[in-house]
Order: structure tokens, then C-alpha cells, then sequence
């Protein structure tokens, strides 16, 4: 790699990390607008116009209170683990491709942090470490209800990581590739509707579960859920060290979305990109017309990215919370047997002159199963009975 | 697309935990010194809803945790197990297939094991 790559490559690693960075500041600020919005209310709008300014005011004040360290707790580990959950948050975003390539006038240089051929791997191997930071911060805290916080955030993260590394199996066998950048390509073979979404919707729907168990969102809230646990296992926690955790949940946000748009939505590409695209590098030259058109696709990447934000917190405001028993049935005797049998059925399926759209078959059947036994059920069973 | 990949390639990871760490560092210091402090006995205590502090959090917890812990060191090196096969998959073709059928379906036998023995029962 000679140095002007080398310092391209640190601009847009650069680029990729204050984009986190603000995505997630301003994260706050409509997670709290869109409560507002679905609860008949305001929301913020004293910060500024709009109440815009108000994420700097929570970091302000964030800055300027107490560092507070309880005297049980266990000092440099009670600082490990904000720092951690944070580190890894911000580690994370590097391999998704925001967009094509730049081209220079002999360089083509990809849109993306690092362009490495494990990108899936690198991205589940760092998300995995996340929870060292909840855990180590909740033992460390020396609090009871943080240990209980903690112990949930663990046993819930690890339960999820099994059916959330099986569901994306089928993925990688119709690119052959773990790199994030070859899935996107990949998708994008047979145009619009050759998009994973469509011919993995099972797969989706896991994924998409088990990303909300792994950023600890609702209905998953369970390890930092206030009617049982106070504040879970920040309770201890205050000033930025607590920021820090409030933040990287709101990065992992991102970068789930990111993940999740990249591996089923086609990533940077938009219906009839290539004639667009085509039109651009006709009238505007190949160079110019081609960056434009790069623009273009992380514009619509982004689009992507904000709709699946907005989406968890859509559902935060409409599924209650579940409980625990509840949570890790759902984890280990659901999503695990069904993955595992979309992976057997989309392979057969590939095997079988190349069908893609072999999942769906499961989702006819689990419909058709789903209405069969609700028209079969009792009436009249949802009001208790009494002896 | 380059199909081969350098060490070099895997330069900019450094760069990034570099950005991540100077980011973090900095701001904890700053919180840490702009902050004021103050200390008193009551206010050191780990936070109990207002009542008296009773023992620690050095408590020994459900057992559940812990076996949920290894069934999920077993089962997700065997999920790695299976990411191999998948990137190959095309060339492995229908024997491969049926090796790793066999491969899911003791999986699936030790799977069914654990929830007859009432492992992943919460009550």
C-alpha cells in the first residue's frame, strides 16, 4: 500500500468515525423526538431551533458532573468497562462499505474503512467483545442490582450470538465470500429484487431479532430494565463513564443497521442503478460521473441506515418487554432449530438447479401452521377463567 | 475487487483502535478533572433504593448463567465449524452437503439432549 492510499484510507477511517460519532449524538435527540411524536407530546425544542442543539447540551452536562467512584467498587475495572463497551462500539464500524469507489485519476479507491476479506468475522468478533464491557463494569460496580444487570447482559448477548452467526450461514453460501463488500456485490447480480431480503426472508427476520437482543433494546431490555433493576448495570455509573454506555449502545445501533442494510438491502445499491449510473458517466465524463454516482449509492445507503434506526425505535414505543424465561425460549428452542433448518433448506434448495428462493417455503409453511392452529384454538380463552 | 490480500491490507484496524482509544483517553481524563468532587460516608455506599447496605455483591449466582455460558462456548465454535463450509459451499457441492447434514444432525441430537435434560428450563 503506498502512502497515498495509506492517507486516503486514514481520511475516510476518519470520516467513517466522526459520521459514528454523530449519528449517535443525534441518535439521543430523535430517539427522544420520535417518543414524543408517538406519545402525543414535544419533545426537546428549548436547545436551539427545534430543540436541535440539545444532544451538545447533554454532553455538556455529561462532562461537568461528579466522576463518581462507590468505595466497594473496584476501581480501575469500575473505568475498564465503559471504556471497553466504548471501544468496542467505535472498533466496529470500520469494514461496512458505505459506498462504490472513489476514482482519481488512476486510482480507485472503495468507500470503506478496511477492505479485508473477513470483514463478517472481523465485525462478529468485535461485537462479541462488547459484552466484556457490560459485564466487567457491572461486576465491578459491587452493586447488586449492577451484577444482576450484568449477568443478563451476558447470558442474553452469548445466547443470541449463536442464532444470530447461524442465520447469516445461507447468506455466505450464495457469495462464497466473508467479505461485506463482496455480499453487497453479490446482491446486487440479479437487480432489485435479487436483494437477500428476498430470497432470505427468514434469515432477516433472525437477524434482525437477535440484532435487537444484541444492542440490549427493547423488547431484549432486560439487563438495564428500571422496574426491576433500577438503572441495570450502569446504576453505579455516572458523568461520561455512564455516557459512554449510553453512547455505545446508540453506535451499535448504527452499526447494526449499517450491517443489517448491507447484508439484506443491497447495501449501497438503489433499483435501476446501472442506468443511472450509465447516464452519469455518459454526459458528466467516466471520472466525475462515476464519483457522483458513488455519492449517489451512499445516499441511499444512509437513507437505508436512518429508515432501520428509526425502526428500533418504532418498536421500542410498540412491543412490551419480555420476560427472561420468556427471552431465552425465544433465543434457544426458536430462533436456533429455525435457523438451522433455513440453512438446511436454502442449501438443498441451491443444490437443486440453483434455487434461491428456497426460504420462503419455510415461511409459507410456518404461515399456514401460525393460521391453522389460531382458527383451530378455543374462543373465548383470553378473559381468565374463574374456578 | 483485489483477490489477494496483504498484511498491509489490515493496517488501517490499527489506525482505527488508534482514532478509538485517543478518543476514549482524552475524554475520560477531561470528565475526570473538570467534574467536582465530593466525598461523604453515606454517598460512597453502593446504591440500595435507600436502605441500609446488607453484605456485598460478592454473592454466588443461579448456576443457569454458567450453563448457559458453556452451552454457548460449545455451540458457537460449532457455528464456526460451519462458516468454512459455507464460504465453499459451491465447490464442495451435494457431498459436502451431506457431510455437514450428518455434522448439524449431531448438533441438533446433543440440542435436543440438553432440552430434555431441562437445561434451558427457567422458571
Amino acid at each position: 500500500m503506498d502512502l497515498t492510499i495509506f492517507i486516503v484510507k486514514s481520511i475516510i477511517i476518519l470520516a467513517v468515525f466522526g459520521i459514528s460519532l454523530l449519528i449517535a449524538t443525534y441518535s439521543t435527540y430523535v430517539e427522544r423526538k420520535v417518543a414524543a411524536f408517538m406519545q402525543d407530546r414535544i419533545g426537546p425544542d428549548r436547545a436551539g431551533p427545534w430543540g436541535l442543539l440539545q444532544p451538545i447540551a447533554d454532553a455538556g452536562k455529561m462532562f461537568f458532573k461528579e466522576d463518581f467512584i462507590p468505595a466497594q467498587a473496584s476501581k480501575w475495572l469500575f473505568i475498564l468497562g465503559p471504556a471497553l463497551a466504548m471501544l468496542t462500539a467505535l472498533m466496529s464500524s470500520a469494514v461496512i462499505p458505505f459506498g462504490d469507489s472513489i476514482r482519481f485519476d488512476n486510482y480507485d479507491i472503495p468507500v470503506q474503512g478496511i477492505e479485508i476479506n473477513i470483514g463478517v468475522l472481523y465485525i462478529f468478533g468485535v461485537v462479541s467483545l462488547g459484552v466484556y464491557g457490560i459485564m466487567v463494569g457491572g461486576w465491578a460496580s459491587n452493586n447488586k442490582f449492577s451484577l444482576l444487570g450484568a449477568i443478563r447482559a451476558a447470558s442474553q448477548n452469548i445466547s443470541y450470538e449463536v442464532a444470530l452467526g447461524l442465520s447469516i450461514i445461507a447468506i455466505l453460501m450464495m457469495s462464497g465470500s466473508l467479505s461485506v463488500r463482496a455480499i453487497v456485490e453479490q446482491q446486487a447480480e440479479a437487480g432489485f429484487l435479487g436483494w437477500n431480503v428476498f430470497t432470505q426472508p427468514l434469515g432477516f427476520i433472525i437477524f434482525l431479532t437477535c440484532a435487537f437482543a444484541e444492542c440490549n433494546r427493547t423488547p431484549f431490555d432486560l439487563p438495564e430494565c428500571e422496574t426491576e433493576l433500577v438503572g441495570g448495570y450502569h446504576t453505579e455509573y455516572s458523568s461520561m463513564k455512564l455516557g459512554f454506555y449510553l453512547f455505545a449502545e446508540y453506535i451499535n445501533m448504527f452499526v447494526s443497521s449499517a450491517f443489517i442494510s448491507s447484508l439484506y438491502f443491497g447495501g449501497y445499491h438503489y433499483p435501476f442503478m446501472e442506468q443511472i449510473s450509465n447516464a452519469l458517466t455518459n454526459s458528466l465524463g467516466a471520472v466525475t460521473g462515476h464519483n457522483v454516482a458513488t455519492a449517489i449509492g451512499t445516499a441511499a445507503f444512509f437513507g437505508k441506515i436512518f429508515f432501520f434506526i428509526f425502526f428500533f425505535m418504532w418498536v421500542r414505543w410498540t412491543v412490551p418487554r419480555f420476560r427472561y424465561d420468556q427471552l431465552m425460549n425465544l433465543g434457544w428452542k426458536i430462533l436456533i432449530p429455525l435457523s438451522v433448518l433455513n440453512i438446511i433448506v436454502s442449501a438443498s434448495g441451491l443444490l437443486f438447479n440453483g434455487m434461491k428462493y428456497a426460504s420462503w417455503l419455510i415461511v409459507i409453511v410456518a404461515t399456514v401452521l401460525a393460521i391453522m392452529s389460531n382458527s383451530r384454538a378455543p374462543k373465548g380463552q383470553v378473559s381468565p377463567q374463574r374456578s | 475487487m483485489n483477490a489477494s490480500y496483504l498484511p498491509s491490507d489490515y493496517l488501517p484496524v490499527l489506525i482505527q483502535l488508534g482514532l478509538a482509544l485517543g478518543f476514549i483517553i482524552t475524554t475520560m481524563i477531561v470528565t475526570h478533572s473538570i467534574g467536582p468532587k465530593r466525598k461523604s460516608q453515606k454517598k460512597d455506599d453502593p446504591f440500595e433504593c435507600g436502605i441500609p447496605v446488607e453484605g456485598d455483591a460478592r454473592t454466588p449466582i443461579s448456576i443457569k448463567y454458567f450453563l448457559i455460558a458453556i452451552l454457548f462456548v460449545l455451540f458457537d465454535v460449532e457455528v464456526i465449524f460451519l462458516y468454512p463450509w459455507a464460504v465453499n459451499f459451491k465447490g464442495l457441492g451435494v457431498t459436502g452437503f451431506i457431510e455437514m447434514v450428518l455434522f448439524m444432525g449431531l448438533l441438533l441430537a446433543g440440542f435436543y439432549y440438553i432440552i430434555r435434560k431441562g437445561v434451558l428450563k427457567w422458571e
